[in-house]
């Protein structure tokens, strides 16, 4: 297995180089003088100027410029935001939890849901149920993000007032900051009913989030289901006189989702890219939003970092979900 | 009873098998109405699209109290004519759509046949850069890309189209080296045939099924994401109507006015969808691989 981990490193170690080059590049292809660009402002004269490209480093080649950038990035240093003028580092530690809380929300809530729903449909083939959840699932599938969010917020937090319309918690808590989780801080703080507004605020943007998620796994689990109903495997283990519930959970159930669990991981990128379009319709205060927030600033090293950040994110959930997916399928191990 | 009639062309008896699928045939009747009122906009549009009528600013689709047939579906904030708007809007963003599919299909075609014939010479570095571009998700690779470009019409199509190329280079490369190996390859080889008619008259026309299942739902994908680019002010701007851009000026009127935030919505939603429809059509036609596995 430790071997398996190694030579999956190895691999990604290609793609690490490229997606740093790709975000020490962005900078520079913005258009304009780069030096201008980090300070922010224009029309610097000629001594600022030159002062500037020196304390950063731009008079240098630019191979000796990417390394530094690199050892930066090693240390932990993330550069400077030009309008806050915080850390950028310090910037993304605060916000990092927020949208790992919703997309991890979402993502479970589409798995809990997706899986239940397409084990459904899969029992019940050609149903009235099952043509339901999969008609329901390709308009899933198909909805805009960002209008789904829209209608949402109009029919459950304008028109019935059930939940609030943006942010993660009600002003009038105030609870102290332990994890930057929410769920976990309103728990351990003794605010009471805060724990309850930190939910209603996430359930509405989590499940806009997990929609299209949820319906790609329920689509998954049934055909995969249906695939792994007509093996010779299950036909033996019910022909052994198993329990009906036992031959499903134990023989078919768990080769069914080596397949869902690979898509799992690849909606770990549309979680991402949704994160940006759902934190900006709820005012989230999450990664998505920054960065957002921070092109339209002209804010280029959030910019960056927030790439970067989204990419090794992205690499870092695959990398997972392919060690996961050599732990439920063994012959992936040795084929590699 | 049929008599046979000796072969029947591929491409009809594809027809024949998306035909018989009732649920994509008609998505695709539905698809084309709509692609053609888009397309003959300028002609059936009642309004200019960015024409201002000050004195009817939000007002309401014909059914509802007040509405009134001049503006069968209402009007926007500034007074502009939601129907007008909407099929102009579809010129755009389905013409994005199929531009970026496209601008993508194309290098991405040529890029994967290349690393296909030339495994040493040129596969490690095509297929390198392409996972690099595969380590951000497409709307975010696309939004990287605006960053550079700046926003607008045709660096939308470019952001998407980069967005999408690294998914048509893998395909290609996979469904082509599945096929180099084969008897039909090698005959065709040792006939003499140089190295560029062995990629396109000898292996591409046997990889085109999964290229055109995949740029079908590339093309709904691709509409989502100019509509989300539009609607994150990264797009097209205003005041060119895009369905993405419509959503986001509308978003502060929606307490007020629910039609300027569900329609444009709904044109995103039925596009995509009725897309999607005919993907999985085509899927089922054209791949036997894949035939009846969803």
């Amino acid at each position: 297995m430790l071997q398996f981990l190694f030579k999956k490193l190895a691999t990604l170690l290609p793609t690490l180089v490229g997606v740093t080059l790709v975000a020490f590049g962005l900078i520079r292809l913005v258009p304009g003088d780069p030096i201008e660009i980090m300070m922010g402002e224009r029309g610097l004269d000629a001594q600022t100027h030159a002062e500037v490209a020196h304390r950063l480093g731009l008079d240098q080649p630019l191979w000796a410029q990417y390394l530094h950038y690199v050892n930066q990035l090693v240390h932990g240093d993330l550069g400077q935001s030009l309008v806050s003028h915080l850390p950028v580092a310090d910037e993304f530690k605060a916000l990092f939890p927020a949208t790992v809380e919703l997309a991890g929300f979402a993502l479970v809530l589409a798995t809990v849901l997706g899986l239940a729903l397409g084990l459904l449909a899969s029992l019940k083939r050609g149903s009235w149920l099952d043509q339901g959840v999969m008609g329901v699932a390709t308009v899933g599938y198909s909805i805009p993000v960002f209008w789904w969010g829209l209608i949402l917020i109009m029919f459950f937090s304008v028109d019935l007032g059930w939940t609030p319309v943006a942010g993660r918690i009600s002003v009038e808590y105030d609870v102290p900051r332990v994890t930057g989780f929410m769920l976990i801080d309103t728990l351990l703080s003794d605010e009471k009913g805060s724990f309850a507004s930190a939910v209603g605020h996430l359930l509405l943007p989590a499940l806009v989030l997990g929609t299209s998620t949820l319906a790609v796994i329920a689509r998954m689990t049934r055909s995969s289901m249906l695939e792994v109903l007509r093996e010779d495997y299950v036909r033996t283990a019910r022909a052994k006189g198993l329990s009906s519930s036992r031959v499903l959970v134990v023989h078919a159930l768990r080769n069914a989702l080596i397949p869902v669990l690979t898509v799992v991981g690849l909606q770990t990128g549309s979680l991402l890219a949704g994160a940006v379009l759902t934190e900006t319709i709820f005012s989230w205060p999450g990664i998505g939003k920054w960065l957002i927030d921070a092109i339209a600033r002209r804010d280029y090293p959030v910019v960056q970092a927030g790439i970067l950040i989204s990419a090794l994110t992205f690499i870092g959930v695959n990398l997972v979900v392919d060690l996961l997916y050599g732990v439920v399928n063994p012959r992936i191990r040795s084929s590699h | 009873m049929p008599q046979p009639q000796g072969p029947v062309s591929p491409w009809l008896e594809s027809w024949r098998a998306f035909a018989a699928n009732r649920g994509a045939l008609a998505a695709l009747l539905v698809f084309g109405a709509i692609a053609l009122a888009a397309l003959l906009a300028p002609w059936v549009a009642p309004h200019d699209p960015v024409l201002q009528y000050r004195d009817h600013m939000l007002a309401p689709p014909m059914w509802l109290d007040g509405g009134s047939r001049e503006f069968p579906l209402g009007t926007d904030e500034l007074g502009r004519d939601m129907l007008s708007r909407l099929l102009w809007g579809g010129r755009i963003s389905l013409g994005i759509g199929l531009a970026s599919v496209l601008l993508s299909l194309l290098p991405g075609v040529l890029l994967g046949l290349l690393a296909a014939f030339h495994q040493r010479a040129l596969a490690p570095a095509i297929m390198r850069v392409m996972d690099v571009m595969l380590a951000l998700p497409s709307l975010l690779l696309a939004i990287c890309v605006i960053t550079v470009l700046g926003p607008g019409l045709v660096n939308t199509v470019i952001a998407i189209a980069i967005g999408a190329l690294p998914g048509y280079v893998r395909l290609t490369r996979a469904a082509a080296m599945a096929e180099i190996g084969r008897d039909y390859v090698t005959a065709s080889r040792l006939a003499g045939a140089s190295t560029a008619r062995l990629m396109f008259a000898a292996v591409l026309p046997n990889c085109m099924a999964p290229l055109i299942v995949n740029a079908s739902l590339g093309f709904s994908s691709a509409i989502l994401s100019a509509a989300g680019l539009g609607f994150l002010g990264l797009g097209v701007q205003a005041p060119l109507a895009e369905w993405g851009t419509m959503l986001s000026s509308a978003r502060d009127y929606m307490e007020r006015a629910g039609w300027v935030v569900t329609l444009p919505g709904l044109a995103i939603l039925a596009s995509v969808l009725l897309v999607n429809l005919i993907g999985d059509g085509l899927r089922d036609a054209l791949d036997p691989k894949l035939k009846r596995a969803s």
